[in-house]
């Protein structure tokens, strides 16, 4: 996810435009009002702000000059008394306009806060929905890492952009262009030396700005390789320590820890020139200015504005206030400049986003139902709402209208299957199988034979390229897959249990399941031992990953998760592998107690869990090479006796 | 905790100190230029177009210089601040980093890899943005804020009380706010934890997720953390929004008394008024002390988050390692003896049970020796005290006849090769993950060891053979295969004493029995010892220890034990029933094969 593809520069502006409407549009659709709101309260705050330059003006033109006089040029001072009602005016006006303005401040801080932690929350909430709908092959082929760092980075870096960034940005353009029509309402001759400046000023922000957030960006990717080092370093310091590698892996470390020390001092000084530069040539626009209203004035230039010619030459209060407005302008511009390095990350975070949300959900076109039935002496099926331990396939048939049902009994057939990850390269070829409801059907075959492909197609976490699959002959296709995967249990070797109680955990096996059940599902699996002797039994908590129990602890866990689900067919992956051979004698019981009625399928590395199957499938490269009963194939003497003899090895 | 962490600034204290210098220089700059151009200004409005060139460009001149210099000051302290930051980091990853890598095991088990990982990343990165907060914007901040000030009173006392007064008042203002959110963002990062919490496991369990048709379970569970997190965030967001009014509040307040004050001063002094240029100047004043005082705000909340994540850098830095070689340590291990005299352990010095108690064992060089036991019995904390993974509590271990405490640890290490139960190989090409082993091993010499470890014959069926890339945790070799090669590199050694701590559980038997016998035959004056939970790895060593509980239970060959240990009987049988009857017969067939094809295969090799 986080590899990019080489674009053309120009392609890629176009990609970043897009990414940011979007990104406008979806913040639109949740907060309309409180945007458009929030932007006329920006817009006023910062008119406001400029507007005190004009005050400025006021004082001193309309007060404080007139009280001063200019003795050289004869102008006598004027009273107190002529100037005080223009003063109460403007103070009273500067006042209304700063509360105004402090009132829509406080309004748009406030809401940008609520808008932004609102808008993130929906950002997340639909990302985690949608990826809930995403086939299994997404999860295959994203690493875990890359798709967690969409969560937790560029939501991030998008927090960053819609709080801070876009309201500063939205800020310094109606700021900036207020002081234009002000510069403009007083000099035109200071206005094109401002511009001139800020021109200038727009180019180098664009120039280290640009080089700031591309080493911004080159900065995370060199972080990313080192921890990913780091990462793998941590994991494996015992062995480090056994082999004395100490050194070696110093050296290791140096090296990339160098590269992350250089990538992170050119992003940095990057970043930190970006604003002194900014802001000292705003101190140069400012210099120059004053030294152009110098030349002006010594050339009795006449002023030209928006009111045309002026009578007389520039007067020092317009020099003043146009000191100042140029200040607030490169001000401005400072401000805008220092948003470049988060505006690249966040468009880059949610460009990310975008395209988590874009991945294309699993389709599911299926239409027979898993429902509750009552099924009397003659075999009447009936829908019900209560759980009566039977079920049934509601089939509605588009053609006539009428629905029927059919008992699930947990009869599966694959016939003539082909299946390839990708279409190029199939790894299942012409696999047939025939389990007949309550058989128990194992795999074996070496790591790659194909024998975990096989159950992920059973509960379609992948569909199939060629054959059929047929479950109480419906073909599975037609089955709806929550309902599908509904009717099958599965114990997988890695675990997953979730952060929450032991109770909690077993009960994700069925959500509605009493204390009870949960606990009668544990005791078949043989975990309720080990749970009572843990001093706060069913309550006890997992965490990080249920790292407070044994491997084995876990796998039966996941068994008796399994067996509160109570379903009809059951898939046991490795279920019972790292369970030590003296514990696997007890939970093997359980297993048979939770095998028996139901339809099996099981993958297993030791031969004894298996050799009580009606069937075993003997997998080489994706075919069935051997199929019949322990004893049948014992006596063909092919490849499942030399395993079971020990002269083969699975991997 | 400032000392510690100031350690590592080294070779980097030039830079970290030119980057304040230098800023200093830029404030002075900048809070000289608006005097200036007060003095200019006040000579334009005194001359007006009598003004002459010359005039013009002294000061000109003056004002181009000054901020010519400015812009290098502030370039330069931005170039030596990022250069000292980044150089800071550096050398704290460094330290931390060698640190662990002098941690003993009991050290490495009090923090979990993910936890240092975060340290050696997320935590540095913060200190790193700190430091260079501190060496550039919290020397600039107070330093602008004081030049500032005195600039305005030197232009005018009166007004400048306007500032005095306002300054405590907004500076307490930011003060409280931090304080009040500080609480509320470390109950946010902790609620961020739970919900990323909810993705990971949501993501790694998706199998089950999807089996079970939690989809919507799962919705909701995430909904819930998401909401908490934006709620505590909201709050906390909200507080700090408080910020930017306050500050406008105070800028504009301090404009209004400005012009006000500067009007009324006019008035009662008309001999000297107050000129338009110092109104000018003023204001100017106004709005850099009141961004600097905006900024130092800023620093601090940087401070106060680095604050943690230095605690925590400096808890690694500050671990000692207990295990360490003596001076006049021994470096050379004789032979492969070893004994364990009334040696009792625990992992924690104030753990209630001992995990070892009064082991006494002698094991002669060149002897095979087999472990057995169940989960919790001790096993692999036996076997760690030999190479002094760990040291023990009570008692002491001898190898070749000397105390593994006097022995230089890699000496001892190299020459007890122990390949552990959670075993790791690295990014890398397998030729370079067994010269773990021996540095400058030769290719016959890595041909050799894996031959020995039964990872020959695979390793040449791939078709980069010895070249072959594993990837990051040996994840597209088979657990089987994985073993083999843990094996080979432990052999890599030529070690006196191997340690396989449970090492060939993915091993299918007739292999395992392969190793064993090339063990037998290829290095018989090395001593072996075995973990297992297959009685079929170690009865046919020359004695097999039973463990249970942190005690040996007995001591005895396979006959023995099968006789009078009612622990190895249970074991024994256990294992064995399944295969009782279908295999009774079939074994004595299958044995016959086995042996056959084993001396083919080797007569192949």
């Amino acid at each position: 996810m986080s590899k990019q593809q080489a674009q053309p520069q120009g392609k890629k502006k176009l990609q970043t435009f897009k990414v940011l409407g979007r990104l406008l549009g979806y913040l639109f659709h949740y907060y309309r009002w409180r945007m458009i709101s929030v932007f006329v309260c920006i817009a006023i705050t910062a008119v406001a702000g400029i507007s005190s330059t004009f005050f400025m003006g006021q004082v001193l033109e309309r007060v404080i000059t007139p009280l001063v006089g200019n003795p050289a040029q004869g102008v006598a001072p004027v009273p107190w008394e002529a100037v005080s009602g223009d003063l109460t005016v403007i103070i009273v006006t500067m006042a209304a306009v700063y509360l105004l303005a402090l009132a829509a401040s406080v309004y748009h801080n406030q809401t940008m806060a609520i808008v932004t932690q609102g808008f993130l929350k929906h950002v997340r909430n639909d990302m985690f929905d949608h990826m809930q709908d995403l086939p299994i092959r997404f999860f295959d082929t994203h690493t875990h890492g890359d798709i967690m760092s969409v969560y937790t980075n560029d939501t991030d870096a998008l927090r960053q952009l819609i709080s801070m960034s876009i309201p500063q940005v939205f800020y310094s353009i109606i700021a900036a262009g207020a002081l234009l029509v002000y510069m403009f309402m007083y000099s035109l001759w200071l206005l094109l030396v401002v511009i001139a400046g800020v021109l200038l000023m727009a180019f180098v922000a664009k120039f280290v700005g640009g080089r700031s957030a591309r080493q911004f960006v080159r900065q995370q990717a060199v972080t990313g390789k080192a921890e990913g080092f780091i990462e793998e370093m941590m994991g494996g310091q015992k062995v480090i320590k056994v082999f004395c590698h100490e050194e070696e892996s110093k050296k290791g470390f140096d090296k990339i820890n160098d590269e992350l020390c250089d990538a992170s001092d050119r992003a940095n000084t990057y970043g930190n020139i970006l604003m002194p530069a900014v802001m000292n040539i705003g101190h140069f626009v400012f210099v120059i200015t004053a030294i152009v209203a110098g030349i002006l004035v010594n050339l009795e230039v006449h002023n030209l504005s928006i009111t045309g010619w002026s009578a007389g030459i520039i007067s020092t209060t317009v020099i003043a206030m146009f000191l100042n407005m140029s200040r607030q302008f490169s001000l401005n511009i400072g401000q805008v400049s220092m948003q470049i390095n988060s505006i690249v990350m966040g468009l880059a975070g949610a460009e990310r986003i975008f395209k988590l949300l874009d991945e294309k959900p699993e389709d599911d076109n299926g239409y027979v139902k898993l429902v509750n039935a009552k099924i009397d002496e003659n075999g009447n099926i009936t829908e019900t709402e209560e759980r009566t331990g039977k079920w049934a396939w509601r089939h509605p048939h588009q053609a006539d209208g009428t629905v029927t049902y059919t008992e699930l009994k947990g009869d599966i057939r694959l016939v003539d299957v082909d299946f390839g990850y990708v279409p190029e390269k199939i790894v299942l070829h012409d696999v047939s199988i025939y389990a007949k409801p309550g058989q128990k059907i194992a795999f074996v075959g070496s790591t790659g034979a194909g024998k975990t492909t096989i159950t992920n197609l059973l509960n379609r976490f992948y569909d199939i390229a060629d054959g059929k699959i047929r479950y109480d002959g419906i073909n599975i296709n037609k089955i709806k897959k929550s309902d599908l995967r509904r009717s099958m249990g599965i114990v997988l070797q890695d675990t997953n249990l979730f952060t929450g109680t032991i109770m909690e955990n077993i009960r994700y096996g069925r959500l509605d399941a009493t204390d009870e059940e949960c606990i009668a599902a544990a005791k078949l699996a043989n975990a309720h031992d080990f749970i009572t002797r843990l001093p706060e039994g069913y309550n006890t908590v997992l965490r990080h990953e249920a790292s407070n129990l044994s491997q084995g602890q876990r796998q039966l866990l996941s068994i008796a998760r399994a067996a509160v689900a109570d379903p009809p067919v059951m898939i046991l992956d490795e279920a019972t592998s790292s369970i030590d051979t003296r514990t696997e004698a007890l939970v093997q019981k359980g297993m048979d107690a939770l095998m028996k009625g139901r339809t099996v399928f099981v993958i297993a590395h030791r031969l004894s869990t298996i050799q009580n199957s009606d069937a075993i499938m003997v997998l080489d490269h994706g075919r069935i090479i051997e199929r019949g009963n322990h004893e049948q194939l014992i006596a063909q003497k092919g490849v499942y006796y030399q395993l079971y003899t020990g002269a083969f090895e699975l991997e | 905790m400032v000392k510690t962490l100031s350690k590592s600034i080294r070779e980097y204290k030039t830079p970290s100190v030119l980057s304040p210098v230098f800023v200093s220089l830029e404030v002075v700059l900048e809070c000289l230029m608006p005097l200036v151009i007060m003095a200019f200004l006040e000579e334009i409005q005194k001359q007006q177009s009598s003004i002459s060139m010359a005039t013009i460009g002294y000061y000109g001149g003056i004002l181009i210089g000054m901020a010519l210099l400015s812009l290098a000051f502030g370039m330069l302290s931005g170039r030596f601040a990022a250069k000292a930051s980044a150089g800071f980091a550096k050398n704290l990853r460094k330290d931390m980093y060698y640190a662990i890598q002098d941690y003993s095991f009991a050290n490495i088990d009090k923090f979990s890899t993910s936890s240092l990982v975060t340290r050696l990343t997320t935590d540095v990165t913060n200190v790193q943005m700190a430091f260079m907060m501190i060496i550039r914007v919290a020397i600039r901040c107070p330093l602008m804020l004081i030049f500032s000030l005195v600039m305005a009173f030197t232009v005018n006392v009166t007004i400048s009380f306007v500032f005095l007064a306002l300054i405590p008042v907004l500076a307490a203002g930011l003060v409280i706010i931090i304080l009040k959110t500080h609480p509320i963002f470390d109950r946010v990062f902790k609620k961020y934890d739970n919900m990323n919490r909810s993705v990971r496991e949501d993501i790694k369990g998706i199998r089950v997720v999807k089996a079970f048709v939690r989809e919507g379970h799962e919705e909701k569970k995430f909904e819930k953390a998401s909401d908490e997190v934006c709620k505590d965030f909201t709050l906390g967001e909200r507080i700090m929004a408080v910020n930017q009014p306050a500050m406008q509040f105070c800028i504009w307040l301090s404009f209004l008394l400005i012009f006000l004050l500067g009007a009324l001063l006019t008035r009662n002094n008309i001999e000297d008024p107050v000129q338009q240029a110092d109104i000018t100047v003023l204001i100017m004043y106004a709005s850099q002390i009141l961004s600097a005082i905006m900024q130092l705000s800023m620093v601090l909340v940087l401070i106060i988050i680095a604050r943690t994540s230095g605690e925590r850098i400096v808890q690694v830095l500050s671990e000692k390692s207990n295990i360490l070689s003596p001076e006049n340590a021994v470096k050379e291990v004789k032979d492969g003896d070893i004994v364990f005299e009334n040696v009792n352990f625990k992992y924690a010095a104030n753990a209630e049970r001992f995990a070892l108690s009064g082991v006494n064992l002698h094991i002669r060089a060149g002897e095979t020796i087999g472990i057995l036991g169940g989960t919790g019995a001790s096993k692999s904390t036996l076997v760690n005290l030999i190479p002094r993974l760990y040291d023990v509590t009570e008692g002491a271990v001898y190898v070749g006849g000397v105390n593994v405490k006097d022995y230089d640890l890699e000496a001892l290490r190299n020459k007890v090769a122990m390949v552990l139960q959670k075993n790791v190989l690295f990014s890398g090409t397998i030729k370079e993950n067994l010269r773990w082993g021996k540095k400058d091993a030769t290719d016959e010499e890595i041909e050799r060891v894996c031959r020995l470890a039964c990872a020959d014959d695979f390793i040449q069926g791939f078709p980069d053979k010895y070249d072959t890339y594993i990837e990051q945790g040996g994840t597209n070799v088979s657990g089987g295969q994985k073993q083999r090669l843990c094996i080979a590199r432990a052999l890599l050694k030529d070690p006196k004493v191997l340690i396989l701590d449970d090492s060939t559980s993915a091993v299918d038997t007739k292999t395992d029995s392969m190793i064993r016998r090339s063990f037998r035959d290829e290095i018989p004056s090395v001593t072996k010892i075995i973990i297992a939970q297959r009685v079929s790895s170690v009865q046919d060593a020359d004695r097999i220890i039973v463990m249970d509980g942190g005690k040996i239970d007995a001591i005895g060959t396979h006959e023995e034990l099968l006789a009078t240990n009612a622990i190895y009987q249970e074991v024994y049988y256990s294992q064995n029933k399944a295969t009782e009857q279908s295999a009774a017969q079939a074994a004595a067939t299958a044995e016959n094969k086995v042996e056959n094809q084993e001396e083919g295969g080797e007569a192949n090799e």
